[in-house]
């Protein structure tokens, strides 16, 4: 991929960005990036209502868009613009090579569905074997098809991923999803805007993942709700693109609108040459509208964080939710000074997951270990999972899954010899799709046992009824497999 | 979507925060391609694995309001746990706090979000864990009203004017954005990227389009 300059100025952009401009013109404000984008795409607002918002691409999968489709079919509408839709199927698919016969019955009618749904209106349709297929968050980057400035709805809460392009990118209901459809549009109300600085640098063997686990542990589960957040600082423009879409991930669970990351050169050097980026001809011309979308000096956030990651060790979860985990070596807190509803969460998390207060998490053994997921199932946690697993083996007890995101995540990796790396390790190298991230597919973690897992969210029953979930890095789950039981990476590194 | 009218009853305490959607309804039965029949999953774990679980108890069968505490309806943006809670017959929750994709969709689907303040909660949950709590959700004059004794305690709440306006009425946002269609095709026209490639157009270049691949 040749390289791109960056470094048009932030003059006046005279490209016919008329969206540059709000409709009551305050055009000297500076605006913040979550501001611009908003701008421009909204469409019109009367006075106490919602905007009505225009979406440049909604992605759909299997399980939250037949009913949307049959809301379009039974008013008797059509889909506004099939062409800024794409399908594909990740949730409820299996992972084994033989995928293609789905035998939950209820599975194979979703994906079945959906397929006629897409032939019938012209929806692209990303396909077993399309090359394509993948975690709805992890093709749509590949393709090239995420860019920023973008707006991007798909009836997944993850949809935040698409932020680390600088798209303002974010999860819908199945309503709301027939919305667009319908109309292109949908009705909002304008976010607020949220700064997070991340300061410093990652030590070795600490990774994008355990810096956004430590935000969530500090901010909470509902920390950011209503807000976009811009993150920035030194460690994130140091960040590759994966490294930023695993940031960019977890905003949800932080109870954030999105997550967006303002592009910048590594933003375009990892666009441009892909399907359906802007062709070569017209790529400086998308980059000089790209590079006006940074926040302008002096703008202002409702909410500002600033987080010093210089210190920062692996994170792991020991909770229910993402909010609940720690540094490994850290104690698990413990609930007794805390208010009583407060007290009484804490203890039914820990009760719900075995954990004692009070102790370090590491050395705790388990079943299960994942890697994975919209979060980490990408070319770079796959590399980082296989550089510690190289050489090593599973602990016995211990079955490992490692899921490619997307087909050409696999594609790359077997290119790259990695599925050798993982078999020989006694690691199962699997097709890709959501897997064992939520409940849904025939990956499940059995009923009590424990999973050490790169996936985004450890609700009581997320990776199967009664199974306990502990949030990590690739590079923490790789190494706590070998062991058997929780560990740092660091002597592999 | 069914228009909302001032609504009394008994009230189903669940005193915990946080509450995720993968609580409110398990992923592995969210694989029907229908809104319907997802009421009787609702809290599934949480019914299976607490006998005394409200929803396992007689006394709440008919109640149509659920107390909560703050950030309730977090995780996942699947509406199938608002489908699951108007499902089984609940008009109104009362919480703290929700959360955002949350309150989207219960807007969309009819389902009443009431925000009072955390002592507030605090209190009416421990008096619903006692005893039976009946409570009237008045949306047009956003009140909610709890009997106590012979006196009446009454609690304003806010509530989005337009969001308001669509409940009360039985609207929904189709229709709103559909008559602006051309305000819709001109902003379209005006912000064309000379760059865009779509999806569809690209056949050549080997992606696959729908049922190519079967
Ligand atoms: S990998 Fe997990 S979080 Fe991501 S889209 Fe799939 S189910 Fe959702």
């Amino acid at each position: 991929m040749s390289q791109v300059k960056s470094t048009s100025k932030p003059k006046k952009h005279k490209t016919g960005e008329s969206e540059v401009q709000t409709p009551n013109a305050m055009a000297k404000q500076p605006r913040n990036i979550v501001q611009k984008i908003w701008d421009s795409h909204v469409v019109s607002q009367q006075e106490g209502h919602p905007a009505i918002f225009a979406i440049d691409l909604m992605l759909l999968h299997e399980v939250t868009s037949a009913q949307a489709f049959q809301t379009i079919e039974s008013r008797g509408l059509k889909i506004a613009n099939p062409e800024r839709l794409l399908a594909t199927i990740d949730h409820s698919i299996p992972t084994r090579q033989n995928r293609y016969e789905i035998y939950d019955e209820a599975a194979r009618s979703q994906v079945e569905t959906l397929r006629a749904n897409c032939k019938r209106h012209g929806v692209p349709f990303m396909d077993f074997d399309s090359g394509n297929q993948g975690i709805v968050h992890v093709i749509g980057p590949e393709l090239g098809v995420t860019q920023p400035g973008m707006t991007i709805v798909c009836g997944d809460s993850h949809t935040s991923t698409h932020g680390a392009f600088g798209a303002l990118a974010f999860g819908v209901g199945t309503s709301e999803v027939a919305h667009v459809m319908a109309t292109g549009c949908l009705l909002q109300e304008a976010p607020k805007s949220m700064k997070v600085e991340f300061k410093g640098k990652l030590k070795k063997g600490v990774y994008s993942k355990d810096a956004i686990l430590k935000l969530i542990s500090i901010i909470g589960v509902g920390g950011a709700n209503g807000h976009v957040i811009e993150y920035t600082g030194e460690a994130i423009s140091k960040m590759s693109m994966e490294e930023r879409m695993t940031i960019c991930n977890m905003s949800i669970e932080c109870g954030a609108r999105a997550g967006l990351i303002a592009p910048d050169r590594v933003t375009y050097d990892y666009l441009r040459g892909r399907r359906l980026a802007p062709p070569d001809s017209q790529f400086l011309k998308a980059v000089e509208y790209w590079n006006s979308l940074k926040t302008d000096k002096d703008a202002a956030y409702d909410k500002e964080v600033v987080i010093d990651l210089d210190q920062l060790d692996p994170m792991v979860t020991w909770g229910t939710n993402p909010s609940q985990g720690c540094e490994l070596g850290q104690p698990v807190p413990s609930p007794k000074s805390l208010p009583e509803l407060e007290r009484k969460d804490l203890e039914a998390a820990l009760a719900y997951t075995k954990v004692d207060a009070g102790k370090s998490i590491e050395g705790l053994p388990f079943q299960w270990a994942f890697v994975g997921s919209c979060t980490n199932g990408r070319i770079e946690d796959l590399r980082i999972a296989a550089s510690i697993l190289k050489g090593n083996k599973v602990a016995s007890g211990v079955t490992m899954y490692v899921v490619p995101g997307s087909e050409s995540v696999r594609e790359q990796a077997m290119k790259e010899g990695l599925d050798k790396v993982f078999e020989e390790a006694g690691a199962q190298f699997r097709m890709p799709g959501c897997s064992m991230c939520l409940s849904m597919n025939d990956d499940r973690v059995p009923p009590g046992e424990r999973c050490v897992s790169s996936s985004n969210r450890n609700f009581m029953g997320r990776q199967g009824p009664d199974s306990i979930t502990h949030l990590a890095s690739p590079a923490t789950v790789a190494a706590s497999a070998i062991a058997g039981r929780i560990s740092s990476a660091a002597k592999y590194l | 979507m069914k228009k909302y009218e001032t609504l009394t009853s008994k009230v189903v305490p669940l005193p915990k925060n946080d509450v995720d959607t993968d609580q409110i309804i398990p992923a592995q039965y969210l694989t029907s391609t229908s809104r319907d029949g997802y009421g009787q999953n609702l809290f599934r774990r949480l019914r299976d694995t607490e006998p005394d679980f409200p929803l396992n108890q007689d006394r709440y069968k008919d109640a149509e309001i659920l107390l909560t505490g703050y950030n309730f309806g977090c995780g996942s943006s699947r509406e199938h746990a608002v489908w699951a809670i108007a499902g089984a017959n609940f008009k109104v929750v009362i919480a703290e706090s929700f959360a955002d994709i949350f309150s989207n969709n219960s807007a969309k689907n009819g389902l009443l979000l009431v925000s009072l303040p955390k002592a507030v909660i605090e209190r009416l949950l421990k008096r619903a864990e006692k005893d039976d709590l009946f409570v009237t959700v008045d949306l047009e004059n956003q009140v909610v009203l709890v009997k106590e004794g012979l006196t009446t305690e009454k609690h304003s709440f806010e509530y989005d004017p337009f969001r308001k306006h669509c409940l009360l009425n039985g609207l929904d946002d189709i229709n709103y954005i559909l008559s602006h269609q051309s305000e819709i095709d001109e902003f379209r026209t005006r912000n064309a990227k000379s760059w865009t490639v779509s999806p569809s157009n690209s056949n050549e270049e080997n992606l696959a389009l729908a049922g190519t691949k079967n």
